[in-house]
């Protein structure tokens, strides 16, 4: 079919964070065909999400040059929606349905972000911690704005740093996690001095406010146009004045690609082997998929995903080095089970259906919670209340359905029919 | 645990509703659920409560059992999202605005109210319905449901009555006196096999055979269409009963979403979706309502409806096996009849004078073995 | 400076630096709700990433649109609440 809206590749590569854009250039580099595709306008992903690349650390602005002089096509703003059938992605962009033929093809889709529930995490102004981040990244002001970053992992101090650098003023830096806990894996730190050298700068850009690890956020209620916000450290609770709440905890891989593809997943992280391939063959995985492990971690893995996937041989041991960083990371920021109190059964769980704690029985299964409740079955598909869910209620995922983004129905109708005139 | 008079085998809608007619009857029942009451063919269903008229007996048990949710409406709770939308049949012809006619006349004999509506009312009632059509048939009475919280409250209603409630335990055999699950075997007076399109699997030789279908559903657009909307043409692809088929057929939901269907093939237990005979689906049900394309299309999933060869599903006793009872084969038509399937198989049960001629749906009315039938 | 870019949010006219995301020039402009949820409540971005779809609003009069994801762009129609 020589239609515009299908497009030929050696390597397809979903998500241009710091794993796609690595993956792309190394795939180019063996002289692959490559096309790069992502949701936002940029690339960047979320850690360099930027408007104008004087904005990014040295290493993104590197890497977001050799991007753009590698040749790899660049597909922005779209979404990746289904695989029907090996060697065939189906993308969205502007309600438009396009076909990317691989021959390869290299998940990079990064992670999200796990938010709890507790009365008031609804409200506007309290956002995502990675969230308050790419929305000042993408050019929110929050000048002279009041900020309680909240939550729990390595997230919390970069972007107290941003937002402090921004001009906002940061009341303060609640971590959930014990202090012996956080220190000791910040000691670790001194092993890899680069990683060392970003937690003292980030600890630099807002001195004055106060980092109290063991704190978490119990509440946020109105007060007018402000919010005032409930605190405890287990022991005390007080209550603080501010304009912006950000708070979450730590983050998730994002496998559902990974998953329609029918790659092996274990303990919510895509498996792959030393050249990042995935059970699947032709599939590769690259980056916070396959286990929580930072920037650095992503494009170690992204080179090797795209010159193996491009058809080099080359192996490494970034994905098992991100593996151990992965389980540190947990340890060090294990959710502490007070958190699981904090949702009363008024609270809202599922944020699109605007389902209660209350209305979920206890021991339900992830499937059995989304067709008695309808929790996880609005336009999220489930991305906000699944890992709340997994976390307040020990669920596991249900099956993931299509389209993996909310598409229009004439698109799913349009690139079916695709199909059927191929095969 | 008493040894309860009467065992159903499955927690589908139909075996919800079948444990709720027999506890109120007095009995002691056991509901044996596999996995959660609600969750099979039940969940995976478009919820429709529809009068259908392609056989004497269909119209019987649907009419009975729309008849049977009116009464049972006021005691539902708000999650069942039961809404009194009507049913607009679309008559894309003359020839199938005659058929529109033949059918309201049928429905007044039978005093269900319907009438027949012109191509010119049409954009009036369904604005989204493209232009030039023939016209339609109006069942004001017929509805919609959510289907898993009707059965879960027809579940709950009949724990209310006595009956225990066995969800996550898979039954591995049955006959008339017992069922073996994996926790162990449980006896009793009588069976019922209400397990869908998995009752040939307990119970062999019974004609029912998976018939899978793909339904999709879109984001929040209240208002878009306000009653269900089927085309005239359904009933055709509802009986082919080898190849695809396709038929439109969207809902308007309670909460502003609209559902789309329908589509009918036999694949076994496949779940990998079609998405050649999704795409034909969706091209049919936006070629009657040119907007729906336009609209975000959140999810997708396929079910698979317990067919039998006659449509009609098997209600009543096993001729061969004593003490079993049949409730299964209800097609895509489980979530009307549930009520009504119920009514019937209680008044078998108990002696009581059947509210519908028994006949029709006597579970060995084929006489032939499944395999033969769906070769 | 660049100039700035004007779009309108039910029907007031605003202003930001092109490039800004839709979400982040209607944070600036003082808007809070972008929609209503199913029991009422008003909701704003969360997310920031087109993961939560909080801030879904209706962009030249199609519904449904992520807010986060779109660049502002001049003469550009956003009506909230839906």
């Amino acid at each position: 079919m020589s239609d515009a809206s299908v497009l030929e590749t050696d390597v397809a590569i979903v998500g241009a964070g710091p794993a796609g854009i690595a993956a792309a250039v190394a795939a180019r580099a063996e002289g692959a065909r490559t096309l790069l595709l992502d949701s936002a306008p940029r690339p960047g992903g979320q850690i360099w999400r930027h408007r104008d690349p004087a904005q990014l650390p040295a290493s993104g602005r590197r890497w977001i040059e050799r991007l753009s002089g590698s040749g790899a096509e660049w597909i922005h703003s779209a979404n990746a929606i289904d695989l029907p059938a090996p060697g065939v992605l189906i993308a969205e962009r502007e309600g438009r349905a396009f076909t990317i033929r691989w021959r390869s093809l290299v998940i990079a889709t990064g992670a999200t972000e796990r938010l709890l529930p507790f009365p008031g995490w609804t409200l506007p102004n309290v956002f995502g911690v990675g969230g308050l981040q790419a929305l000042l990244k993408a050019g929110a002001s929050v000048a002279a704005r009041r900020v309680i970053v909240a939550g729990s992992g390595p997230l919390l101090l970069p972007v107290a740093s941003s937002l402090a650098a921004a001009g906002a003023t940061i009341r303060l830096v609640a971590e959930q996690a014990p202090a012996l806990r956080v220190y000791r894996f910040a000691g670790a730190l001194w092993s890899d001095p680069v990683r060392l050298a970003q937690a003292a700068r980030y600890r630099a850009g807002f001195r004055r406010a106060r980092y109290r690890c063991g704190t978490w956020i119990v509440r946020v209620d109105p007060v007018g146009s402000a919010l005032s916000v409930t605190l405890t450290d287990g022991r005390r609770i007080w209550t603080d004045r501010t304009d912006l709440v950000a708070v979450g905890y730590g983050l998730v891989p994002d496998v559902r690609l990974a998953r329609l593809a029918g790659c092996s997943i274990a303990s919510g992280c895509v498996a792959v082997d030393r050249s990042q391939r995935t059970s699947v063959p032709s599939v590769f995985c690259a980056g916070e998929p396959t286990g929580i492990a930072g920037a650095d971690s992503a494009v170690a893995q992204g080179r090797l995903a795209g010159a193996a996937a491009a058809g080099a041989r080359r192996t490494g041991g970034a994905a098992s080095r991100a593996r151990r960083f992965a389980a540190r990371l947990d340890r060090a920021f294990a959710l502490r089970p007070d958190l699981r109190a904090l949702p009363d059964p008024a609270t809202i769980v599922c944020r699109c259906e605007d389902v209660s704690l209350g209305e979920i029985g206890e021991g339900w299964s992830a499937r059995q919670i989304k067709l008695y409740t309808r929790a996880g079955m609005g336009p999220c598909q489930g991305r906000v209340c699944q890992p709340a869910l997994e976390f307040l209620r020990r669920t596991g995922a249900d099956a993931v359905r299509l389209p993996l983004f909310p598409a229009p129905v004439g698109l799913l109708a349009d690139h079916a029919n695709r199909d059927e005139g191929d095969s | 645990m008493s040894r309860p008079d009467a065992i159903v085998v499955g927690g589908g809608i139909v075996g919800a509703a079948c444990a709720r007619e027999l506890a109120m009857a007095g009995l002691g029942v056991t509901l044996v659920e596999a996995e959660f009451v609600g969750g099979g063919a039940t969940a995976a269903g478009m919820g429709h409560i529809v009068v259908m008229d392609d056989s004497p007996p269909q119209f019987g048990l649907t009419a009975l059992s729309r008849a049977l949710l009116d009464e049972l409406a006021p005691a539902l709770p708000a999650a069942v999202e039961r809404d009194r939308c009507g049913t607009l049949w679309v008559a894309e012809d003359e020839d199938q605005l005659v058929a529109a006619r033949l059918k309201a006349a049928a429905y007044g004999d039978a005093k269900v109210e319907a009438s027949v509506v012109d191509g010119a009312e049409l954009p009036r009632l369904e604005p989204g319905l493209r232009p030039g059509l023939a016209g339609g048939l109006l069942v004001p009475g017929d509805g919609v449901v959510y289907p898993p919280a009707l059965a879960r409250w027809l579940a709950e209603d009949a724990r209310r009555l006595g009956a225990a409630i066995r969800e996550g335990e898979p039954v591995t055999a049955l006959d008339g006196r017992s069922v073996m699950t994996a926790r162990g075997r449980i006896d009793a007076a009588l069976v019922v096999n209400a397990a869908g399109a998995a009752a040939p699997i307990l119970t062999h030789g019974l004609p029912i055979v998976p018939r899978r279908g793909h339904l999709v559903i879109t984001d929040r657009h209240p208002g878009f269409c306000r009653h269900q909307v089927l085309e005239l043409g359904y009933l055709k692809s509802a009986h082919s009963s080898t190849g695809a088929s396709v038929a439109f057929n969207v809902q308007p939901r309670m909460t502003g979403q609209v559902l789309i269907g329908s589509s009918r093939e036999l694949v076994g237990w496949n779940r990998t979706p079609n998405r050649a005979l999704l795409g034909r689906m969706l091209r049919r049900a936006a070629d009657f309502m040119p907007a729906l394309a336009g609209l975000s299309a959140i999810r997708s999933w396929i079910g698979f409806r317990p067919a039998t060869p006659d449509n009609l599903p098997l209600i009543g006793p096993s001729s061969r096996i004593d003490g079993l009872w049949i409730a299964a084969g209800h097609e895509g038509l489980g979530i009307t009849t549930a009520l009504g399937t119920a009514r019937l198989l209680g008044d078998l049960i108990l002696g009581r004078a059947p509210s519908l001629d028994p006949v029709p749906f006597t579970p060995d009315r084929s006489g032939e073995p499944a395999a033969a039938v769906h070769a | 400076m660049p100039e700035l870019v004007e779009f309108t949010v039910d029907g007031v006219t605003c202003r930001a630096a092109p490039g800004t995301s839709l979400a982040a020039a209607m944070l600036d402009a003082g808007v809070t709700a972008f929609r209503r949820s199913r029991t009422g409540e008003p909701r704003g971005p969360v997310c920031g990433m087109g993961i939560c779809f909080e801030c879904r609003v209706a962009i030249d009069g199609i519904a449904h649109r992520r807010a986060c994801l779109e660049p502002v762009r001049a003469g550009m129609t956003v009506r909230t609440g839906e």
